[in-house]
């Protein structure tokens, strides 16, 4: 871990002003990544600005017809118990759920999940090449350890995997991303927050120099959402483990026909991974299981595996198929029962 | 005289319990002294090579860093590589911390930054800028077995099993055969106390050591002999062990550079591990069994050939017992066994909990299992009918084998007869059911070992013994054992452990500590007793004064004669009467080598297990295990239940989840972290039940104990496997059973 110095910003003009002062400042709030990072030597702040004193990000807003705009310092444990949450978006409930252990969900807080990066054993390991942390040392995990990697949206320089279950659900629930930068304020759709690796691996994301996430909203649209959902996450062990695949689907049914589904794919790209085609194969059609093995097929096409992970390949459509299931049906996936039904 | 047995055999709270979830018990790195210095390793990033230059220049200029040590400026320690053998290296060259440029393994530690505090260490370590020449490096155990060899030299207490017959020829002849590879992933111990020493430096350059070790006397004489000190200038004090597995059992590397910092800058100096570097020493070492069976119809055997092949370092000859357990469990006329290493570019694998046996018992069960379908013979049955009655490997009787017994108790509890024979042919929802079994054993070890028994003048009696207490209880145990000796209660009884100025032992390892320990508690505290009776017979007027030893008994603090309570003495006084401020006595507990001579003695344990398979995810739940164990008499059920749940459970991490994944390209491991190095959760683990069976012992120690710290895990995997096979119809050879290879198998 490298020296830094250290700022607490109470306001979010502090927190803008701060990262124009110091470009390599990086913000911490619940640090549950970011401190590891730092102990790894990955990443190397010369200034951490904290902002967990800024008032304004702490809280969850009413919005219109339902709809929630969540403070980036909102913990992920006090979101996945909000009533209001839970009432109207369980599926982003049910994913926080599914995410590391109750300690680190109290401490990690909403922007920091969605900023977090990769679980790639490489990219932690200092000793070791990742073009993630060292643009154009190359990627060892290709010919290496690759079984928890990418098998969609893939690029030559990387082929790492977003890790956070919160974020499958936020993309399924089609949530918008509120920054601060120096030029004011603008609000990216989910969808366009993530990136996929390309030639560029050490960006995860669009948001730009010297910008602060503040706050993400869930669009009232998405309540219609609350009977048919599902999280489902696939893993090595049944608790405290990444998902090797995850699956967020939510389902707005009228009688046996599904008007409007998103879905959402974990574990298995650089971002959470939605196909608008794949949604549309549903869209006014009857839920039965040929429709979801085609939904499965359309949202998986052109996957790619390696020597360790070319079983997620057939493990996500069966994951997807067994989703689809537990949404149409209105049986959620528990967290608290391992047993998947 | 009578045998007072008040809390022998009874559940008992740990005694050090509360000291522990208060924080009270201090660990090796949590000791400190005055202007402690810290250091921190850096560790090399190739696998095999030299190093071409250091630079340490930039640590240096950090403020608050007093010296980088590396293989160029390190101060001399011994120049024979044999003094850098301890009390349970294997045959080789041990491994020198900062020796000279060469690189054996990825990780090796290749510098210390020793610093004012830790923070400033750890800053400064990342600044060291190591250039290496590297060379080709090989880790792969597919590969390396080409060159497997079987070791020259055997590691102590190492026995190879003698073959008999002609294996080949009667697998040939055979009606039922079967034939396979079983392998074993690498594993890391991973306690949860990573490991640390404390170096104290005393006035006149003697060293108080506190160090995260399963035996203070391994440490003293080992950093005797590096570093030339008496071992009267080196006292080690280790209370309390974080967990330890087997990972504590030899000193590691940051002892070796706490103890050189120390002694060179004069001042005392701690070195922790990071977790990290937990994956840069011993581990499980990855072993391949080639199992050949061969039986009749009725499935008697009358082949059987255990080979295993295991990685061990470039310097040392690791070795450990695989391939014996599959004879002592059972008899074949013709049988032949194999035990060979093979050089890769790691740190020398070690004993892990009951090191060896769980992987060859995961190959032998499972062939047995195997065998159980291949003859339609139920599997519990299949080893009831090839049950060895004594030990043909090494042509001894058994001390005593309640095996039967777990195979009742276990089955009867499990519900085994309701079990339908074949497989995918249990099935609730969308889970298939597996109901699986194995057997297991692990040799009941006993090892000299002695202790001391104090009575001091306030009544209170003080047992001690150099062993460590690395959670299993020993602490409890033996204030049981001297209180039921004494006829106090166990809160007038305290345990001393871990102290080089205790009486001897050997390391806490093998589950011998129980028995030997256990022992030489019960004799030291038999002698006191003798001593306290001539101390009470010298008082004027004892009422004691013609008794014969027979004829007393020791209880509620006082010595009475047996037939007439009303002639007693307070022990308290006795003490006082005795001029001296308390009355010690030791005592040395040594196997009796007759009974050695004649007699196998070793645990037993039978696993059944339920698991629930989702096919189309591949995801396995163990939603229920009984653990049957026979272990001779029991001292404290509670704290052995701990054990040998704590067995089950990391069965259950090898079945289902450990290893230490290694990229061959770079010969690293790579999964060096508690997030992506995966052991059960909690999520994971539902109900074990432990049975203990009743097994009476009169050979395998005098208190009639066994030990029961390995047997938990032994059979475990393999029952697993089993229950997995029988859910699916799918056979996985190779631990961990991960989703990827219950989907593989699959397909």
């Amino acid at each position: 871990m490298n020296r830094f110095s250290y700022l607490r910003a109470s306001d979010v003009g502090e927190v803008v002003s701060a990262l124009k002062d110091a470009p390599a400042a990086k913000i911490i709030a619940g640090g549950t990544n970011l401190v590891d990072l730092m102990k790894y030597n990955v990443e190397r702040p010369e200034r951490l600005i904290d902002i967990t004193h800024v008032e304004a990000l702490q809280e969850i807003i009413e919005g219109e017809n339902g709809s929630l705009r969540i403070g980036a310092l909102v913990s992920n444990s006090a979101l996945a118990y909000d009533a209001r949450v839970t009432e109207r978006f369980p599926l982003l409930s049910s994913a926080l759920l599914a995410g590391a252990t109750p300690q680190l969900r109290n401490a990690a807080t909403v922007g920091g999940n969605i900023n977090q990066r990769t679980r790639c054993y490489y990219f932690y390991d200092a000793g070791t090449p990742c073009n993630k942390r060292e643009p154009g040392t190359g990627c060892p995990a290709k010919t290496g350890l690759n079984r928890i990697h990418a098998i969609l949206g893939q690029s030559e320089a990387c082929i790492a995997t977003h890790p956070s279950d919160m974020c499958v659900a936020m993309a399924a629930l089609e949530a918008v991303v509120h920054v601060t930068g120096p030029d004011g304020e603008r609000d990216i759709p989910f969808a366009d927050y993530h990136r996929l690796p390309g030639d560029t691996p050490q960006k995860d994301n669009t948001l730009l120099d010297g910008e602060v996430v503040t706050g993400i909203t869930l669009p009232a649209s998405s309540t219609q959402f609350s009977a048919n959902y599902t999280y489902l996450k696939l893993r090595d062990r049944l608790s405290y483990a990444f998902a090797l695949v995850s699956v967020a689907v939510a389902l707005e049914k009228e009688g046996d026909t599904v008007k409007r589904a998103r879905i959402a794919l974990g574990g298995v790209a650089h971002k959470p991974w939605r196909r608008a085609e794949a949604e549309a194969l549903f869209e006014g059609k009857a839920a039965d299981s040929g429709l979801f093995a085609r939904v499965a097929d359309a949202l998986i096409d052109g996957a790619r595996g390696y020597e360790h992970n070319a079983f997620k390949i057939r493990m996500a459509r069966e994951a997807i198929i067994r989703a689809l299931e537990q949404a149409s049906a209105g049986t959620p996936q528990s967290n608290i029962d391992k047993h998947i039904v | 005289m009578l045998r007072n047995e008040r809390n022998f055999g009874s559940p008992r709270d740990r005694v050090d319990g509360r000291a522990k979830v208060t924080g009270a018990a201090q660990y090796a790195a949590e000791f400190n002294a005055p202007d402690l210095l810290h250091g921190y390793v850096v560790s090399s990033t190739i696998a095999k090579g030299r190093i071409t230059s250091i630079d340490t220049q930039k640590a240096l200029d950090v403020p608050g860093v007093l010296k980088v040590f590396t293989h160029d400026n390190r101060p001399a320690t011994a120049w024979f590589s044999s003094s850098y053998q301890d009390e349970v290296a294997p045959p080789g060259t041990p491994f020198r911390p900062l020796y000279d440029e060469q690189i054996y393994y990825s990780g090796q530690p290749i510098a210390l930054v020793v610093a004012e505090s830790f923070d400033v260490a750890r800053y400064a370590a990342s600044l060291v800028e190591a250039t290496y020449e590297a060379g080709a490096h090989e880790t792969d155990l597919k590969l390396a077995r080409a060159a497997a060899y079987v070791p020259p030299k055997k590691r102590q207490g190492m026995k190879p099993p003698a073959s008999k017959g002609d294996a080949m020829a009667a697998y040939a002849k055979a009606p039922l055969r079967i034939a396979n590879d079983y392998s074993i992933a690498n594993e890391h111990h991973n306690p949860m106390e990573p490991h640390a020493s404390t170096v104290i430096f005393e006035a006149g350059g003697k060293l108080t050591i506190h160090d995260k070790i399963q035996g203070v006397m391994n440490t003293q004489s080992y950093v005797s002999g590096v570093f030339g000190l008496p071992a009267s200038d080196i006292h080690v004090v280790s209370p309390f062990v974080g967990g330890g597995f087997g990972s504590g059992l030899r000193p590691q590397y940051q002892l070796f550079l706490a103890v050189m910092a120390a002694l060179d800058l004069k001042r005392s100096v701690r070195v922790e591990m990071t977790r990290d570097q937990m994956f840069t020493f011993t581990h499980r070492p990855e072993t391949i069994n080639t199992v050949l069976l061969g039986a009749d119809k009725t499935g008697r055997l009358s082949a059987l050939r255990h080979q295993a092949v295991a990685v061990t370092s470039r310097f040392e000859d690791y070795q450990e017992v695989v391939v014996n357990w599959s004879g002592i469990l059972y008899d074949a006329e013709n049988k032949q066994f194999d035990y060979r290493i093979a050089k890769v570019d790691t740190y020398t694998p070690g004993d892990m909990r009951a090191p060896g046996a769980p992987l060859g018992t995961f190959a032998i069960e499972s062939a047995m299992d195997e065998l159980a379908y291949a003859g339609n013979i139920d599997p519990l049955e299949l080893r009831l009918r090839n049950y060895s009655t004594r030990d043909e490997t090494t042509n001894k009787e058994f001390t005593s084998k309640e095996l039967r017994a777990c195979f009742q108790l276990g089955a009867e509890k499990f519900g085994w007869s309701r079990r339908s024979p074949a497989p995918r042919s249990m099935r609730e929802g969308r889970e298939l059911i597996g109901w699986g079994m194995a057997s297991g054993c692990w040799e009941a070890q006993f090892s000299k070992t002695s202790a001391k028994a104090v009575l001091t003048s306030d009544g209170r009696l003080e047992v001690g013994t150099a062993t460590a207490d690395i959670g299993t209880g020993t602490y409890t145990i033996l204030t049981q054992i001297g209180a039921d000796a004494l006829g106090l209660d166990m809160e007038q009884v305290t345990a001393k452990l871990a102290d080089t100025t205790l009486p001897k032992s050997p390391v806490e390892g093998g589950s011998w500590t129980a028995a030997s320990a256990g022992t030489a508690v019960q004799m030291a505290c038999e002698a006191l007793k003798k001593t306290l009776l001539q101390e009470a017979q010298k008082i004027e007027g004892s009422p004691l004064a013609d008794a014969k030893y027979e004829d007393v008994v020791f209880a509620n603090g006082r010595i009475a004669m047996a037939d007439d309570a009303g002639r007693s003495l307070d022990l308290s006084d006795v003490v006082r009467h005795s001029g001296q401020s308390e009355i010690e006595e030791q005592a040395t507990a040594q196997p009796d080598s007759k009974v050695q001579a004649q007699y196998a003695a070793y645990t037993h344990s039978a696993v059944f297990v339920e698991v629930r398979v989702d096919e189309q995810l591949g995801l396995v739940r163990i939603p229920r295990i009984v653990n049957a164990v026979a272990a001779g008499r029991i001292i404290n059920p509670k704290t052995a239940r701990s054990q040998v749940t704590g067995g089950t459970v990391w069965g259950i991490g090898m079945a289902l989840h450990e290893e230490s994944l290694t990229d061959h390209n770079l010969g690293r491991f790579m999964n060096h972290n508690l997030a992506e190095y995966h052991v059960p959760a909690n999520a994971d683990i539902y109900d074990i039940d432990v049975i203990f069976v009743p097994e009476e012992d009169d050979k395998v120690s005098p208190i009639g104990v066994k030990g029961l710290g390995e047997i938990g895990i032994v059979a475990t995997p393999a029952a697993i496997a089993n229950a997995i096979f029988h859910a699916t119809g799918k056979r996985i050879r190779e631990l961990p059973i991960t989703i990827d290879k219950v989907l593989r198998e699959a397909a």
